[in-house]
């Protein structure tokens, strides 16, 4: 059952036609789908959420109410890379507020979640990530930093900035 | 019936049998034991979130939620100790966290769930030293504010709009203390605006944008009646206050769910009272004066006039040369006390209303045949329903209520046929698509019969699930009638255990054809020319000869062969479209609340009151007779029934012969031997040998309705039921009509009213109005903040 206009990219769009069969009910899969999209998309979207009710077929209003309850799903748009700073235990012990203000002040961002002008950088102080064994640890879109130190987070910062150039 | 399993527990010390699988809130309920629970509500699916039902049961481990958990053999339950008191307290206490003690401007103060609780278990005082997070009240419709911090997410709102309403536009968004109720427009409702997430609201979170900040619930008097509305015939509660012209109204609901409606009102129920209270309502009576204007005058003036002018018409042109348009508003005692003035009185059959189904068509065809008509109630219940036209969403919104909760909650299995995709669709087990002209064709398909309907695969496993069916009701709309309507009948009686249901447009349709208001059948569908024995009761000779329908009246007007037309709480000339010139030379008496385009070309005006000004009894669409209790008061107007006993008294006629109050109409017990010797009065008799004191005043329409319940039989119900609040079945079985006639004019003309119209009610109806309004312009706009 493919949706016949979709704001998403045609292997997308497969992969979700797909995904709603894999469930007893259809509504199974709004979760999962939710997260497909705003990896392509960077958040969701209204006109996520509008295709997502379509495909699942349910309100608009209910993919909204599971959108807002989860915290992983943003109604916002990120920066191009999200860093994600951890400030749990383990992390906190070794610094991990450090990093985070450091990242804040480098950045100039200071809101949690803020995004800097130019769209390439979010910070937002996370809970645990599960890399305590590297603390302190960040988490950048999907990659982690681990044993973080402000020279090290400023590298990674740089390195992030080269990859987002135009080559 | 398969015997239903029972369980035995005790309960704080009490013996309880109950049937297996009954929830324990339910169990305790049901003998005297109340568990408080703010997110509980019976009917809709189950939630566990407020934890006020905890009770005690013994060998489980904590406390357990009474609202989830069904009864068991041997269980032992506490419902009030002292830990569970506590528990409770803790509850009250979080939910007091951040909701504002504003209950001495609260609208749910007083009847507030809430409240309640903390007086109870004393929640008063708080551990809580952070300040209370404020938000700003919103409105998200013309009729539905929300005051976010009083909301103690219950969820009852979300579940009664989604599982009981099917519209699910109410949603709850975030987590935690964050969480808030959502409407589905981002910052307005796009919804039904029903109300009901108003009045099951345990809290004053969400509020009506009729009643909010008017008025305390202990200040108002409540009085249970019937709307005025749709042929439904919902039981609606109505708050009224005094004010300065009478006693006005300021709430509708239903929160004592004792009507034939259960949980269900529809906007128009619950709001839609508020013409009564217009600015422009007539309060005088106007008489046309020489100069061609319409002016106020007094009452007496006014019926001294209407009385002089029939009295001239019909002595000089007889009876024929007048008409009457009844209404489907007024109450059967004024609808059968206006058809007994117009043969008794005005000498004419010439009377009719705007008819809306084929009610005599319908009663013809079950031919006397009992318990073969469907109440209201029956779709609470029945295990299989056939729909056949119509979309009750729309126009008979409290018959789909019961259709969707019979369907959620019994399984009921739901057949549909409409030429529409209507929302009811989402319910059916089974529906087929017809054209709009294919309505005849298809219940021939289904009888079995001789049809142009060329069945698919799907209408062949149609017709054959519903012959399967052990067990239906039938509800079809009015694109039945005559030779359709009583094929389908015929066919629905042929079935086992089958009723079926006509759906009509408004409050008292069905009263109005009950009742006579037709050309061609007296009262009780006695047939106009046999007289079946009125002459006789009414002590005076009757046309027997039918009279014009309302289409023929408008003709006759048109050619000049109408002397007279009494219109009684109708919009003729605006429903069909009549040019003005036809009336010109017509004396025309309207009785209505507002200046309708009738009523502009009226030489006499007569303000009247409306169906929550009086008292009587309305009969539904479906034949469910139920009691109308007067609530407001509006000074200046009167009842159509005064107004119809002051106008032929100034015609010559006397009151107790229109209406039997009093006593003595012509007793006569023996004394005299002249020619009235022997002869009883009957009405006397009948009120003796029912333990029935005459009533006292010519006005009193329960005079009349004992002159109803004696000479018609089909209302002879059970008073005491009816008076108490219930709703009565009229008895179909005693309606007997023979010879009726195959080419009799139907004249229905349906109202096509929607959830936000209601004929000329609707009109004045400024928050239908604002409804309707605020779905044309952009959501941005609608919405308050």
């Amino acid at each position: 059952m493919s949706t016949p206009t979709t704001i998403f990219s045609a292997e997308l769009a497969a992969r979700l036609d797909r995904l709603v069969t894999l469930y007893p009910v259809k509504r199974s899969a709004l979760i999962p789908m939710l997260l497909y999209a705003q990896d392509e998309i960077g958040y969701c979207s209204d006109a996520v959420v509008a295709e997502a009710a379509v495909r699942v077929g349910i309100t608009e209003l209910d993919v909204r109410n599971v959108l807002s309850y989860y915290s992983m799903l943003r109604q916002k748009p990120l920066g191009k890379f999200h860093i994600q700073v951890c400030t749990n235990i383990s992390c906190m012990l070794r610094g991990g507020y450090e990093i985070l203000e450091h990242c804040q002040h480098k950045l100039g961002v200071h809101e949690n979640k803020g995004v800097t002008p130019d769209g390439l950088f979010s910070v937002e102080e996370v809970e645990c990530i599960g890399a305590c064994c590297w603390a302190p640890a960040v988490q950048v879109n999907y990659d982690y930093v681990e044993d973080v130190t402000p020279a090290s987070m400023d590298a990674a910062i740089d390195k992030y900035r080269q990859l987002a150039r135009p080559q | 019936m398969a015997e239903v399993k029972t369980v035995n527990l005790t309960v704080d010390g009490k013996q309880i049998t109950t049937p297996a699988g009954t929830l324990l809130i339910d169990a305790c309920k049901s003998v005297g034991i109340e568990i408080p629970a703010f997110c509980y509500y019976p009917g809709l699916s189950l939630q566990g979130a407020c934890r006020m039902c905890v009770v005690r049961v013994e060998k489980m481990p904590k406390l357990q939620t009474a609202c989830t958990t069904p009864v068991a053999e041997g269980m032992i339950v506490t419902t009030e100790s002292e830990e569970i008191a506590q528990s409770r307290k803790g509850i009250l206490e979080l939910l007091l966290g951040n909701h504002p003690l504003d209950c001495p401007v609260c609208d749910a103060g007083g009847q507030c769930e809430l409240q309640d609780m903390t007086f109870k278990y004393g929640a008063s005082g708080s551990n809580y030293v952070e300040t209370k997070n404020h938000k700003e009240e919103q409105q998200w419709s013309p009729v539905v504010f929300f005051d976010r911090p009083r909301c103690i997410l219950c969820y009852r709102c979300v579940r009664v709009c989604g599982e009981g309403m099917d519209v699910w536009a109410l949603g709850v968004q975030n987590r935690g203390s964050s969480s808030v109720i959502a409407p589905n427009g981002g910052d307005h409702l796009d919804c039904e605006e029903c109300g009901a997430c108003i009045d099951i609201c345990p809290v004053g979170a969400l509020t009506s944008g009729a009643y909010r900040y008017k008025t305390r619930p202990w200040e108002m008097n409540h009085t249970a009646t019937i709307c005025t509305h749709c042929g439904d015939g919902c039981k609606t509660t109505l708050g009224t206050r005094q004010d300065n012209a009478g006693s006005e109204i300021v709430r509708g609901d239903n929160r004592d769910k004792s009507g034939i409606n259960g949980d269900f009102l529809c906007i128009k129920g619950r709001y839609s009272f508020d013409f009564a209270n217009r600015e422009d309502r007539l309060t005088q009576p106007l008489v046309r004066q020489a100069n061609g204007k319409l002016e106020p005058t007094t009452w007496e003036v006014a019926i001294e006039h209407v009385g002089k002018r029939l009295r001239e018409v019909r002595q000089t042109r007889g009876g024929k040369a007048i008409g009457v348009i009844g209404s489907n508003r007024t109450t059967n005692e004024e609808n059968y006390l206006l058809q007994k003035f117009a043969r008794m009185v005005l000498q004419t059959n010439n009377i009719d209303h705007h008819r809306t189904a084929d009610y005599p068509a319908l009663l013809a065809a079950l031919g006397g045949a009992a318990n073969k008509a469907a109440s209201l109630r029956d779709f609470e219940k029945a295990p299989a329903m056939l729909v056949l036209g119509n979309d009750p969403t729309e126009q008979h919104p409290a018959l789909a209520w019961n259709i969707r909760t019979n369907v959620r909650t019994n399984r009921s299995r739901l057949y549909l046929a409409n030429h529409a995709d209507i929302k009811l669709r989402r319910q059916a087990k089974a529906a087929i698509e017809i054209p709009a002209h294919g309505y005849g064709a298809l219940i021939r398909y289904l009888a079995g019969q001789e049809s142009e309907f060329v069945p698919n695969d799907t209408a062949t496993k149609f017709r054959e699930a519903l012959l399967a069916e052990p067990e239906l009701v039938i509800a079809f709309g009015s694109e039945f009638r005559g030779r359709d309507l009583e094929t389908l009948v015929a066919w629905a009686l042929t079935l086992p255990n089958c009723k079926v249901a006509a759906l009509g447009d408004y409050v008292n349709s069905r009263g109005a054809a009950d009742m006579g208001v037709l050309p061609d059948f007296l009262p009780g569908y006695a047939p106009a020319a046999e007289g079946a024995g009125f002459a006789d009761e009414y002590g005076a000779p009757l046309p027997t000869e039918p009279g014009m329908n309302l289409v023929q009246m408008m003709d006759a007007a048109g050619r000049g062969e109408l002397g007279a037309l009494y219109v009684v709480g109708s919009n003729p000339v605006s429903r069909y479209g009549v040019e003005p010139a036809v009336l010109a030379n017509t004396f025309v008496v309207v009785q209505d609340m507002f200046l309708t385009e009738t009523a502009l070309l009226a030489d006499v005006v007569l303000p009247a009151a409306n169906l929550y000004e009086k008292s009587g009894t309305v009969t539904n669409t479906y034949g469910d007779i139920q009691l109308v209790k007067k609530a407001s008061d509006t000074s200046g107007v009167r009842t159509d029934f005064e107004m119809i006993v002051r106008i032929a008294d100034k015609m010559g006629a006397r009151a107790q012969s229109m209406v039997p109050f009093g006593k003595g109409l012509r007793a006569d017990l023996g004394q005299s031997r002249g020619a009235q010797s022997g002869e009883a009065d009957r009405h006397a008799v009948w009120l003796a040998a029912n333990n029935y004191e005459p009533k006292l005043s010519p006005f009193d329409p329960f005079a009349t309705f004992d002159e109803i319940q004696r000479l018609v039989p089909s209302y002879a119900i059970s008073r005491f039921e009816l008076f108490s609040g219930a709703d009565k079945a009229m008895r179909t079985d005693l309606v007997q009509i023979a010879n009726f006639p195959a080419d009799r004019a139907d004249l229905v003309l349906p109202a096509n009213d929607t959830l936000f119209t209601s004929g000329t009610l609707g009109r004045y109806s400024k928050v239908l109005h604002e409804v309707m309004e605020s779905r044309e312009t952009s959501p941005a706009e609608t919405a308050a903040d």
